[in-house]
């Protein structure tokens, strides 16, 4: 049936299957009409234009949607969008205080924590959720904290490195990974 | 050419500290920031008003005629705005000249569950997607392969009727030197089959493309590929248009690993569905689809034969392979060639056969992955060599560092070897895991393995055979001191868009912020043939290396007139450009430009680069050939729980010959992520099928086409790596680069077999070591049995009369000594029409690639 003939009856002009509602992104709003079944995903990819989102499998499996929702990490690809209406949401797009980088971006970009950087802003996003609730966590805490993204790529272990590097930066320590990670090992004597 | 001192000689101290501005230095990568604020622009990213979303019908089975396509209810919906099927496209493309047996939709035959029948254009996803769903597709059931072994039972009917014979798409036998003499002279022979499951890439990123037509016959093609110039010219092909109205820009790959490296039926028809519907055309793969359009490492069988003398040296190798190609050829005859070229690289082998059959299956196409074709026999050759070191009492270590192949040789079957540091690399691991007093001596259930590899730096030929440069890179700069900077390339997380701007700035002494890239745009960027072969580090840095420098020498002829000095005293580093002698007198880069641009005018140069001619001149000789090779070798510690076979590995040691580490930060992800694709392999990955039973359409399906299911690494299955890089400045490559990208995953899955054998005493001749496999060994060790899993036989095949090739040491001349097609006419002087060229062309390229 075409658009015109599903407006609902309460005057709002959308057609019946859409919802329209204002998202809360990055303290940002935005006006959407969008159909009511479609996830966090689509909605902040196509309707907002919000981009930096990516997506892996949209079935859960891969973490490259994640994004905050009130400061706790969700798979925007599992989200239905009218579940998060009012609350406020952020993505990758806003993680940066003006134009310095947060201090995760900092140390990913440093670090070569993102090689092709499609799983970054899922895992970016989750670990600032990390950071938020344990200014200094160890590797099992980043493990256990990112054990639902998949980076195919760099072999986790830099990513587990830049995220103690950001909680170092954040807290005000000069900690930083060991020199190996920038210039490789030593060659043995 | 002078070489410009990149810093005062008053500064220079050690001069291999100071030697450079940039190289060497871990420097943020140049699109770093872009990646960790989302800004990169993927395929997917790219939207235009007006966009019509596309839907491919797949096949739901596995092999059939199509009988009839009934879209009459998709076109009846709401927001359909039109379709496509292969009729409309009428001409086949592939990746290969010589298996163009694709179609941007199936012409009359579906070959295994996911091919493409027909497309589906709407205004929204949703309604492309029901509308999809809603065409009728009619099937008539043929026959179906699932397996090498049944490809060669059922020759018929054949999956493509160019195979050279039945449902064998490809057979090679090439034999080098007096390979039964050989044999004789040899105090052990060790002969096992080993099995090397398939896998697919998994690049996090699924595949998407965009056209939007600018013209009747204008059409530009945004795509996730890492070949753009391939796809270009396959949308020639297809599309009916002219070259040149045809431009395809590849977006930043959310990776590819060889996954994005054929030109794929999508963008064909987004293409012609943009030229059809004049709107932007789109489409973005399921994750599902993706495992249809696959591409991936191919399952191949091994049957390996090696002797040895006494003293751990070797005299003669037959290595047969086959592998499982899936439904199209894709790369699949390079595929075949790389299950045996690279055997002779690391270690001296006089004496070499090889022989091969890739079949036609009812499955996804298998392509190149990560190493493309080479860790299958790699995974054999390392898993041997440690099998005669016990059987000889050598240390696994010490055999392979006494046969070791000379630096600047030419192997058996004619591959000229460059610099090589694989004994620098052997050392680092063997120290590095402090081998010697733990190798066999560690408690039970605990255990070592070592294993080495080389790989390419870049394949020698291009996919279709010509006299054009491989790699291009423009460079236009002017007044304002920045510097355009214009490649094919393609940048797919690997690094290839900071490697450019390094050479470049490197030359030019500028800060990298000063450039500026336009990069995978088949308009407007000279051609580079893609991210494939680990070939862009030496390719693009070449021709970048020599566009920046051909900048330098034109802004330095100018300044010296300005200035009176000699044009090669004058030093280009910290955006300053001065003589060497009076740092003071120096300017401005911008300045010097100024200069330059008032002396001659617009300023523009170029730079191009062909890898040398190889030795090697009989058919089958242009797989394998590489301006130089680079060098792998690796250490895993694992641990095994004989109760269960569960195994963890806890360590691994990688030592790479890299040549040189242009920015060490980059080359060190290279390696991990290598290492981490290589654990993958090792441990879990496979791209499996079955046949559903027999009430429920007997259908040959995916096991598991979703993320889930396919297993992969996470976060908490790395082990701790230590890595090492081996700098052997190897001349070949820009500033002594070598590749980084491919050849650090070979070593890690015969490593992982071999650890596991010190461990606990089991062999494991097959991969993905799942711990069912090592706890089957286990049982078999209790019970008195060889405590071996893995394929207990090879096939029984016809590989035909060998191609015999004298090798360098037996005065060869590289040509076969028996060939009935080597009198071929050269391409030289078959001068005259361009018809004629083309054929000439067309003839060389099969001959070079191919047995016929
Ligand atoms: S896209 Fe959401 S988890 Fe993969
Ligand atoms: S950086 Fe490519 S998937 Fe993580």
């Amino acid at each position: 049936m075409p658009a015109e003939k599903r407006i609902k009856g309460d005057g709002s002009g959308i057609p019946d299957g859409m919802t329209g509602a204002v998202l809360k992104v990055n303290g940002d709003d935005y006006p959407v009409v969008f159909p009511t079944n479609h996830t966090l995903l689509e909605v902040l990819r196509e309707e907002c234009k919000l981009t930096g989102t990516k997506h892996g499998c949209e079935l859960g499996e891969c973490g490259a949607c994640a994004v905050l929702v009130d400061g706790q990490p969700v798979l925007s690809c599992l989200q239905i969008t009218t579940d998060v209406v009012g609350k406020s949401i952020e993505t990758v797009e806003g993680l940066q205080h003006g134009n310095d980088l947060h201090p995760l971006q900092e140390t990913f970009a440093d670090l070569g924590a993102a090689q092709c950087g499609y799983c970054t802003p899922g895992i970016l996003m989750v670990a600032e959720a990390l950071l938020e609730k344990e200014a200094d966590p160890d590797d099992e805490q980043i493990t256990a904290a990112l054990s639902g993204n998949i980076c195919r790529c760099t072999g986790y272990n830099r990513i587990v490195e830049a995220v103690k590097w950001a909680a170092a930066k954040k807290r005000g320590d000069d900690w930083r990974p060991d020199e190996e990670l920038f210039m490789g090992t030593e060659i043995p004597k | 050419m002078a070489k410009a001192l990149s810093k005062p000689p008053e500064e220079q101290g050690d001069a291999t500290e100071t030697e450079f501005n940039l190289v060497g230095k871990p420097f943020r990568r140049v699109d770093g920031r872009a990646k960790v604020t989302g800004q990169t622009r993927f395929a997917d990213d790219v939207h235009f008003p007006r966009t019509v979303y596309v839907k491919l019908v797949r096949s739901t089975v596995p092999h059939a005629r199509i009988r009839d396509i009934d879209l009459s209810a998709a076109l009846a919906m709401d927001g359909v705005l039109g379709t496509l099927v292969g009729a409309e496209m009428p001409d086949s493309f592939g990746i290969m000249p010589v298996s163009e047996d694709e179609h941007a939709l199936a012409i009359d035959t579906v070959r295994f569950v996911g091919d493409s029948v027909a497309a589906v254009a709407a205004v929204t996803e949703d309604i492309a997607h029901a509308a999809a769903l809603a065409v009728k597709v009619e099937y008539e059931p043929l026959p179906t392969i699932a397996s090498v072994a049944e490809a060669l039972a059922t020759p018929e009917p054949q999956i493509h009727d160019y195979a050279d014979e039945g449902n064998i798409h490809k057979k090679v036998s090439l034999k080098f030197g007096e390979v039964e003499a050989g044999f004789e002279e040899a105090d052990l022979i060790l002969e096992d089959n080993f099995f090397y499951e398939g896998s697919n890439h998994l690049a996090l990123e699924q595949h998407s493309s965009v056209a939007v037509a600018e013209d009747d016959d204008r059409v530009t093609v945004y795509s996730s590929t890492q070949c753009p110039h391939y796809v270009h010219r396959a949308l020639t092909k297809t599309l009916g248009i002219p070259s040149s109205r045809i431009r395809v820009i590849a977006c930043s790959n959310g990776g590819a690993f060889g996954g994005k490296s054929d030109p794929f039926n999508h963008e064909a028809v987004v293409a012609k569905l943009a030229l059809k519907l004049g709107r932007p055309v789109k489409i973005t793969l399921t994750r599902e689809e993706v495992f249809y359009c696959h591409r991936g490492r191919h399952p191949v069988q091994m049957n390996l034969k090696t002797g040895f003398r006494q003293d751990g040296t070797m005299a003669s190798q037959h290595l047969r392979t086959t592998l499982d190609g899936g439904a199209f050829g894709s790369y699949g005859v390079a595929s075949t060639f790389y299950t045996g070229a690279l055997q002779t690289t690391t270690y001296k082998l006089p004496n070499y056969w090889f022989e091969s059959a890739r079949a036609f299956t009812n499955k996804p196409p298998c392509g190149p992955k990560r190493g493309h074709g080479t860790p299958q026999p790699r995974f054999a050759y390392e898993v041997q060599l440690d099998k005669a070191a016990h059987e000889l009492g050598i240390d696994p270590a010490e055999l392979r560092l006494r046969n070791l192949v000379e630096p600047n040789t030419i192997t058996a079957n004619w591959l000229r070897i460059g610099t090589i540091g694989l004994k620098e690399c052997i050392d680092a691991v063997v120290k590095g895991s402090g081998w010697k007093a733990r190798y066999g001596k560690l408690p039970e259930g605990r255990g070592l393995g070592i294993a080495c590899s080389a790989y390419m730096t870049g394949a020698g030929l291009p996919i279709y055979w010509n006299h054009m440069p491989q790699s291009g890179v423009q460079i236009k700069l002017d007044r304002s001191g920045n510097v355009a900077v214009f490649c094919g390339e393609t940048e797919i997380g690997q690094g290839s868009d900071s490697v450019l701007a390094v050479v470049v700035a490197e030359v030019l002494g500028i800060d990298i912020r000063d450039i500026r890239l336009c990069v995978g745009d088949t308009d407007l960027t000279p051609v580079d043939l893609g991210s494939y072969s680990s070939r862009v580090t030496l390719m693009v840095g070449q021709a970048a290396k020599q566009a920046a420098e051909r900048a330098r020498d034109k802004i330095s002829n100018a300044v010296s007139e300005h200035m009176e000095v000699p044009a090669e005293s004058l030093v280009f580093t910290g955006g300053r450009v001065f003589p060497a002698h009076d740092p003071d007198k120096g300017i401005a880069f911008n300045e010097a430009v100024i200069i330059a641009e008032s002396r001659f005018g617009t300023l523009g140069t170029t730079g191009s680069y062909i890898p040398p001619r190889s030795p090697g001149r009989f058919r089958g000789a242009g797989v394998g050939p590489s301006p130089t090779y680079s060098y792998s070798a690796a250490v895993l510690e694992v641990e095994v729980d004989p109760k269960t076979g569960l195994y963890d590995v806890d360590k691994v040691w990688i030592a790479h010959d890299i040549g040189r580490a242009l920015n060490p930060v980059l080359a060190l992800g290279q390696i991990e992520g290598s290492v981490y694709m290589g654990l993958g392999e090792a441990m879990m990955e496979e791209q499996a099928f079955r046949r559903l039973p027999k009430h429920l359409s007997s259908s040959l399906v995916h096991k598991f086409p979703s993320m889930l299911e396919y297993k992969s690494p996470g976060f908490h299955d790395m082990p701790e790596m230590t890595c090492y890089m081996i700098e052997t400045d190897d001349e070949r490559g820009p500033y002594g680069a070598k590749e980084a990208g491919q050849g650090p995953l070979l070593p890690i899955t015969p490593a992982l077999a071999n650890a596991i054998f010190d461990a606990v005493g089991v062999r494991v001749d097959q991969v993905p070591i799942h711990p069912d496999l090592v706890l089957k060994g286990l049982h078999a060790q209790a019970t008195g049995h060889e405590a071996r899993v893995g394929p207990a036989e090879f096939p029984d095949i016809d590989f035909g009369e060998p191609l015999i090739v004298h090798t360098p040491e037996q005065g060869g001349d590289g040509r076969a000594a028996n060939d009935p097609k080597a009198k071929r006419k050269s391409l030289r002087s078959s001068s005259g029409t361009m018809k004629e060229r083309d054929e000439a062309l067309k003839e060389h390229s099969s001959a070079t690639l191919t047995t016929d």
